[in-house]
């Protein structure tokens, strides 16, 4: 802490938020200059978790950096390896059969519901109601991670796509446990959305706080939940058409004016045209093999070229961009992380708030510090 | 009315805890380490090397030491040094074998890429999650002695993915077993129809 | 207040972009980077504008621009009411170190005994000199199209690294840029806060060049092979090795 002096407004105080504090999902760090409680500048500081993951990725086969990319939004580990997979496929030109389109579908989905429950959870956390709304959430959270746990192992670093198809093929009572849970998940979002969206402290906190204009948020390159709470319709899923998507019947759903309460509200909303997703998904399953036959994990060499895959993440547009120079490792393999991207306009809807609704904003701009940093 | 929210809140808040008490949906938590958690069957944490035999591990490992998942392993925690010497495997062909295998189980991420790319059933996922050691280095590293662990075992975590690698594995040996013996048929014939060669030639 | 709808009734329909006027524009989807370039050099006759394949089954080619009006062309893609990329998904960097490309030429000499043509091959070397490049992905989202990729070459990779940031055109490359001139070691002029971005700010080199010798600041680990094994040799102490 220092304070900074200056004639017109007497002492600023400039306080180092971060990178151990419990309000900023990790190791972020803010460099905050206040005016009395008013934030006058804020200045993030990354790389306190920056493994460099690119440099990692290209001096390994493709194959190799699929287990990494579990651990850049380590949430999402079945969405970024779909992205992943997608830009891999579109490299080799390599195709997917039906059910494994239908499987990616359902893991993407169900990580949506895990990352928008964990993500409501937490930003109650940082509204000050400590920890009974996130045990809440992270209660079904924990039930999808069984889930994920018991067809591929693990409960957060999934590992579970593969260029050309997916890993392991559900059987039947886990498809079936699956569908359960879907069906009862409404329930669960029925008693939350009981519990804080009618609440008037939370509604005082979030409604009118951090509001992102428009045509601020597509400048700032905003995706995802945030940019569809400032009315802006632009869904990967409708748009890209990517996977299997065009199939199934979903609504996206728009905010007005894109404060925080709006974009609490998306997640609520996309976890719902989730389970209707998935219940469709779940209806319409296919049988058949789950790997294309000419894909080659090992030894896997794509023609000279590059690609750029992106699919709509829980937290926005995840992007991978890859140059292939014929041999078996990327020239250039690229991360485009939508929580960095995301961060973008931190300080302009910070400006004249406090340090209170600054950590409420970040909160609600949901970002993951493994894949801000990479 | 204002403060309604809150107590409609409040009241699924009491609903939670009333219902924490006798609702099993509601109960999630777990008394490890009292209750051991009941782990799936495609749980995977660390790798161990199938052997065929539990008296003689070392004798009957499966792995060939071929490298493969050492190249492949991410994080580069599997280190190999082939054997000078061969020894015949299950099938009864004579094999190299590791005279050092070890992962360091500091580095491994678990991520079960060796497993995948192993031709040879040689090396699976473990149910082991407690390994905590005093040691930092020589603690983590678990050698080949350490590493393996007898075909029953496999069949005790995994039962459905053991019994489909026992299924195909028989259905190799017999496959060879078949190909051995035409070529001996083969070479009794041609041995009738010409002299008989000097010195006895090993079957392929 | 949430609509949950979609498509969005008070917004005018923009799924079908204005027929364009160019003849050759009008046959294929006015994105595509070949019917961008002629409209592109009509509008910038001093720009030099070249058209980068992509020989990959993506077939995504790209545009390269020159540095002097690469903003100017940034502006107009994305003020342009048929393009209106209004949105740069991503920005990177890519480093092409120097390389030596052997050109082989078939020449048929004439035999001196009077017989058919010799064919021989002359191989030359030349050295294609190295440069850091950065790539643009737009996007439009008021027209649902794109996407339309830049390029940008600096002169070379040691002293002529300045390329123009097109963050003012653009905010979302505000900190990709500053990750590309920290981990790259390309200059941005006229980015509006250059700094690293993930390496602190005492870091000397750019880590994603291809030449980047990582410290030697090796921790001793057990299982080491390969090139880890070779730089692992120095720092062992004598009694200890691999410890089966």
């Amino acid at each position: 802490m220092r304070a900074v002096h200056d004639e017109f407004h007497g002492d600023l105080l400039e306080v180092s938020m971060g990178p151990q504090h419990p309000s900023t999902h990790g190791v972020f760090r803010m460099v905050v200059t206040l005016d009395g409680e008013q934030i006058v500048k804020l200045k993030p500081v990354f790389g306190y978790l920056h493994r460099n993951h690119e440099k990692i990725a290209e001096s390994t086969s493709y194959l190799s950096s699929m287990p990494y990319t579990d651990r850049l939004d380590y949430l999402c580990s079945m969405s970024n390896n779909w992205a992943y997979a997608l830009a891999v496929e579109k490299l080799g030109g390599l195709t997917v059969p039906d059910r494994a389109q239908y499987l990616r579908v359902i893991m993407a989905e169900l990580t949506r519901l895990v990352n928008h429950s964990c993500l409501v959870g937490f930003l109650f956390n940082d509204l000050g109601t400590s920890f009974t709304p996130l045990l809440y959430a992270f209660r079904e959270r924990e039930k999808i991670l069984d889930l994920f746990e018991s067809l591929s192992g693990s409960r957060m670093m999934c590992n579970y796509q593969r260029f050309g198809g997916c890993r392991v093929d559900p059987p039947p009572a886990w498809l079936a446990a699956a569908s359960a849970l879907v069906d009862n998940f409404p329930r669960f979002l029925d008693e939350y959305e009981t519990m804080l969206t009618g609440n008037e402290i939370m509604l005082a906190r979030t409604q009118g706080i951090g509001p992102m204009g428009a045509a601020q948020a597509i400048n700032a390159g905003i995706t995802g939940p945030c940019l569809r709470a400032t009315g802006v319709d632009y869904d990967l899923r409708k748009v890209d058409a990517y996977g299997f998507y065009p199939r199934f019947n979903f609504r996206v759903p728009l905010g007005a004016h894109g404060d925080t309460y709006d974009r609490y509200m998306m997640r609520i909303l996309e976890m719902r045209e989730s389970v209707k997703i998935l219940q469709q998904a779940f209806r319409e399953l296919p049988a058949g093999p789950i790997m294309d036959p000419k894909a080659k994990l090992r030894g896997f060499r794509p023609k000279v070229g590059e690609a750029y895959g992106r699919l709509e993440g829980p937290k926005g547009e995840l992007g991978f961009y890859l140059i292939s120079d014929g041999s078996t490792n990327p020239w250039r393999y690229r991360v485009r992380p939508p929580s960095l991207i995301n961060l973008t306009l931190l300080e302009e809807l910070c400006l004249g708030r406090t340090i209170a609704d600054a950590v409420v904003i970040l909160g609600s701009i949901d970002i993951v510090l493994g894949e801000v940093d990479r | 009315m204002l403060g309604s929210g809150i107590l409609k809140g409040l009241a699924v808040t009491a609903k939670n805890f009333v219902g924490s008490y006798h609702n099993p949906a509601r109960m999630v938590t777990q008394e490890y380490p009292d209750v051991q958690p009941q782990l799936p069957a495609n749980y995977r944490n660390f790798p161990f090397l199938v052997t065929e035999n539990a008296t003689d591990p070392m004798g009957t490992m499966r792995c060939v030491a071929c490298q493969i998942c050492e190249k492949e392993c991410p994080p580069q925690c599997i280190y190999i040094e082939k054997s000078k010497d061969k020894k015949p495997d299950a099938n009864g062909k004579l094999q190299l074998y590791p005279a050092v295998f070890d992962i360091d189980t500091a580095v491994c991420m678990s991520c079960q890429l060796c497993v995948e790319v192993c031709p040879f059933d040689a090396i699976k996922m473990d149910h082991v999650f407690a390994i905590a050691a005093t040691n930092r280095f020589s603690g983590l590293l678990l050698n080949r002695e350490e590493l393996a662990k007898p075909n029953t075992y496999f069949h005790e975590i995994r039962p459905d993915e053991a019994a489909e690698v026992d299924g195909r594995l028989a259905a190799e040996r017999a496959a060879a077993e078949e190909k051995a013996k035409a070529a001996a048929a083969a070479k009794a014939t041609a041995a009738t129809a010409t002299k008989p060669a000097t010195g006895g030639a090993a079957a392929p | 207040m949430i609509v949950p709808a979609s498509p969005d009734p008070a917004k005018p329909d923009l799924s079908t972009p204005p027929v364009a006027e160019n003849s050759l524009a009008s046959a294929l989807p006015p994105f595509s980077p070949s019917a961008i370039l002629p409209r592109l050099l009509a509008r910038f006759p001093a720009a030099t504008i070249e058209l980068v394949p992509n020989p990959g089954p993506a077939a995504e080619h790209s545009l390269l621009l020159d540095a002097a009006h690469a903003r100017e062309i940034a502006t107009f893609l994305r003020d342009d009411d048929m393009l209106r990329l209004d949105y740069c998904s991503n920005a990177t960097g890519i480093d092409w170190p120097e390389k030596e490309i052997v050109d082989t030429v078939k020449k048929s000499v004439p035999d001196p005994a009077g017989g058919p043509d010799k064919v021989v091959e002359e191989k030359t070397k030349r050295i294609q000199p190295g440069y850091l490049e950065t790539v643009y992905h737009l996007y439009s989202m008021a027209r649902k199209h794109g996407p339309v990729i830049l390029r940008l070459r600096t002169e070379n990779r040691n002293d002529r690294i300045f390329l123009p940031s097109l963050t003012p055109v653009w905010k979302s490359c505000d900190f990709q840029e500053r990750e590309i001139f920290d981990l790259y070691g390309i200059v941005f002029l006229g980015h509006p806060d250059l700094r690293r971005l993930l390496m602190w700010d005492g870091f000397k080199d750019h880590p994603m060049r291809r030449d980047y010798v990582a410290p030697d600041d090796f921790e001793w680990e057990p299982t080491p092979h390969g090139s880890v094994l070779d730089r692992a040799k120095g720092h062992y102490p004598k009694t200890e090795g691999l410890n089966s």
